[in-house]
């Protein structure tokens, strides 16, 4: 497996894909604390960034490089090696290689900035936790699709329409059911939903992180009393690790039982 | 001539007769009680370091000088109001009092002050009380320097650090004031100077102003408070160059305005707060050059607000910069800065080209809704923002700002 992860890895180092990644997150980062020239602003800013993108890149990628990766794939099939670690060892490669171009391409102008004084540090080490999180999220979802669909064609479709769903369409289904239900008292419901999508999840995490939501009256303070106590975040994070092993598990099962 | 001689000689003849009264523990005269009693009108009354176990100290009709060298401790055990007075012209400076004991029936304070003018509460100390100073139907008093310090866990159970309550032309500067209810509450209060005071760490208000007209507060600081300041059923209120920060919480407020007509703010800062500015039925205020930073809610424009101005404030990076109730109902926004505009300026003039809507869709949302406060910074949030600022339909389509400033504008 790691043997496989090491080939998926250094091929993407090798392409330029990484690299691109790699670049545009340096920049977004020096272009964003050159204009702001506040770290926690910058953050800000920085967030709408990583909950749009990330899950998009991670997505796409993903995709990608699966259905390019399709003949080297049936050659290793070939192989006496087992399918689970195949797959998992492509998966990891493509999404290590993605989180540490985030990782390196945000910290490196964030650290020329000062960021090791500065006190936004846990801000945004968890800004970049949970952008690694989307990353493989992201990534093992958009592997399932692939597995599920031949076509090429349909994969990206329905990979486009998962990322579409889970970052704007669920928003506002979840939107009308709270205007709908507006009569009713709605924190454990706003609570439960904001935390089975991952993207709102990492928002909300993010977002009370920089202390707005002490801000915004009693909902905010609700909210804060469930992710800022030990067991919110334990429960927060554990459902973030969910999202990445029931994708990878399904898409593992996928891979296992399909014929190629 | 006659007269100008007898005023000099009456002088002459008073301070021959004012004499100085000296109390410590190996005087004389041991008790300030005791000094209180013996001294007569004009009398200065020095008070040597120590603790002094006393309360109900009454002074009434002389003018008393009361100084206390580096603060003698009045401790009232619990029991009572410290000293009261009921006179013309007296000054009370350098004590420290503490332990003023609690009441459901009576306001007990460590100065009571009553149907006196002309006097002054100076660089006094106090600690654990009930009330600090609590003044009635005087005028002309000045209350400068004092720091007060409370333990106050419950509203319900702890009073006030400034209390005025039928006054008038009193002038309070410099106080530190922290730990109580309300860090300085006037009722029936009329001309009166309120300056420089710190007010931190209050459990209601910072300053409350009940049926108070033609009242000044300028260059205060409210750090904390349960709400920094509450103006209600007052008229003519001038509010210059304070700061309301960090005022946090489910019902805080910077500034609460309730009832309040033909006032001024200007050159405030509000930072930090849940919401910045409450204004429930106010009429013909001005906000002139106020910074609103960093605020769950910058503004919130309540029922029956009528002809209020808005010129040349700054919004900066609040969450909601206005939330709006009604019709526009004659108030005006212009040439207020805000952060979150997005227009341009063509001709160089420095103000926008394109107007300003204040109100956001989503502000909308929240109010109907608290919960969707969660949706704050989601992408479909800002898609349907986008179109709603295309054509409003959902936001009063006339509450806007014709002339947004371009820049942050310095004052």
């Amino acid at each position: 497996m790691f043997k496989i992860l090491k080939y998926s890895f250094f091929d993407l180092f090798r392409s330029r894909w990484s690299f691109v990644y790699f670049f545009f997150y340096l920049l977004l980062g020096l272009v964003l604390l050159f204009l702001n020239n506040d770290l926690s602003n910058a953050i800000i800013t920085l967030m709408n960034v990583i909950i749009v993108l990330v899950p998009l890149i991670g997505t796409i990628f993903g995709i990608m490089y699966f259905y390019n990766s399709r003949e080297f794939t049936e050659l290793l099939l070939a192989q006496p090696i087992a399918r689970k670690h195949i797959f998992l060892g492509q998966y990891l490669g493509v999404a290590i290689s993605l989180a540490l171009s985030l990782v390196l391409g945000l910290g490196i102008p964030f650290i020329i900035y000062g960021l090791l004084e500065s006190s936004a540090i846990w801000d945004f080490l968890s800004l970049l936790v949970v952008g690694s999180f989307l990353t493989f999220i992201f990534t093992a979802l958009s592997f399932g699709i692939a597995l599920r669909f031949e076509n090429k064609i349909k994969g990206f479709g329905m990979a486009i329409l998962m990322w579409l769903f889970l970052a704007i369409i669920y928003d506002g289904i979840f939107l009308l059911l709270l205007m709908y239900f507006q009569e009713y008292p709605l924190e454990d419901f706003a609570l439960a939903a904001s935390v089975l999508n991952p993207i709102d999840l990492s928002r909300t995490l993010i977002l009370l992180k920089l202390d707005i939501s002490a801000l915004l009256g009693y909902t905010g303070a609700v909210f804060k009393s469930f992710f800022g106590t030990t067991k919110g975040s334990i429960i927060s994070f554990g459902v973030l690790l969910a999202w990445v092993i029931l994708p990878v598990w399904g898409m593992l099962r996928l891979a296992s039982k399909k014929d190629f | 001539m006659k007269a100008v001689l007898f005023i000099f000689l009456f002088f002459i003849s008073f301070s021959f007769y004012a004499t100085e009264i000296t109390v410590c523990e190996t005087c004389e005269i041991k008790s300030i009680k005791n000094a209180v009693e013996v001294a007569k009108s004009g009398d200065t009354i020095r008070v040597k370091p120590g603790v002094y176990k006393e309360n109900d100290i009454v002074i009434s009709d002389k003018s008393l000088t009361l100084i206390g060298e580096d603060f003698p401790v009045i401790d009232a055990e619990m029991q009572g109001t410290a000293i009261s007075f009921r006179a013309d012209a007296f000054t009370i400076e350098g004590f420290k009092i503490i332990n003023i004991g609690r009441s459901h029936t009576s306001d007990f304070s460590a100065i009571l002050v009553s149907n006196s003018t002309n006097f002054e509460v100076k660089n006094n100390r106090f600690d654990n009380i009930f009330f600090g100073i609590l003044i009635e139907r005087s005028n002309n008093g000045r209350i400068v320097g004092n720091q007060v310090t409370g333990k106050a866990t419950s509203q319900a159970h702890s009073g006030n650090a400034i209390h005025l309550w039928k006054t008038s032309e009193m002038h309070i500067e410099d106080n530190h004031l922290e730990g109580v209810r309300d860090g300085i509450y006037l009722e029936f209060t009329d001309d009166t100077e309120i300056i420089n005071n710190v007010c931190k760490n209050n459990l209601r208000y910072g300053l409350h102003f009940m049926f108070s007209d033609g009242n000044t507060y300028s260059g205060n600081l409210f750090d904390n408070n349960g709400a920094g300041v509450a103006v209600m059923y007052s008229k003519e209120i001038l509010m210059y160059r304070n700061t309301f920060k960090n005022n946090w919480g489910s019902a805080s407020y910077g500034l609460l305005l309730k009832d309040i007509t033909d006032s001024e703010l200007k050159q405030n800062t509000f930072e930090e707060n849940t919401v910045g500015i409450s204004a429930d039925n106010t009429n013909r205020i001005n906000y002139i050059e106020n910074n609103f930073k960093s605020n769950g809610y910058a503004v919130k424009i309540r029922g029956g607000c009528y002809n209020n101005v808005f010129n040349r404030n700054n919004f900066l990076y609040n969450s909601f910069d206005l939330t709006y109730t009604g019709h526009s109902n004659g108030n005006t926004f212009n040439g207020n800065y805000w952060s979150n505009y997005s227009g341009y300026d063509l001709d160089k003039n420095n103000f926008g080209d394109i107007p300003y809507r204040p109100v956001s869709l989503f502000s909308y949302l929240v109010d109907k809704t608290p919960e969707s406060i969660v949706m704050l910074r989601s992408l479909f949030i800002d898609l349907i923002e986008f179109s709603e600022k295309v054509s409003p339909i959902f936001t009063p389509a006339n509450v806007l700002d014709q002339q947004p400033y371009i820049r942050k504008i310095q004052w």
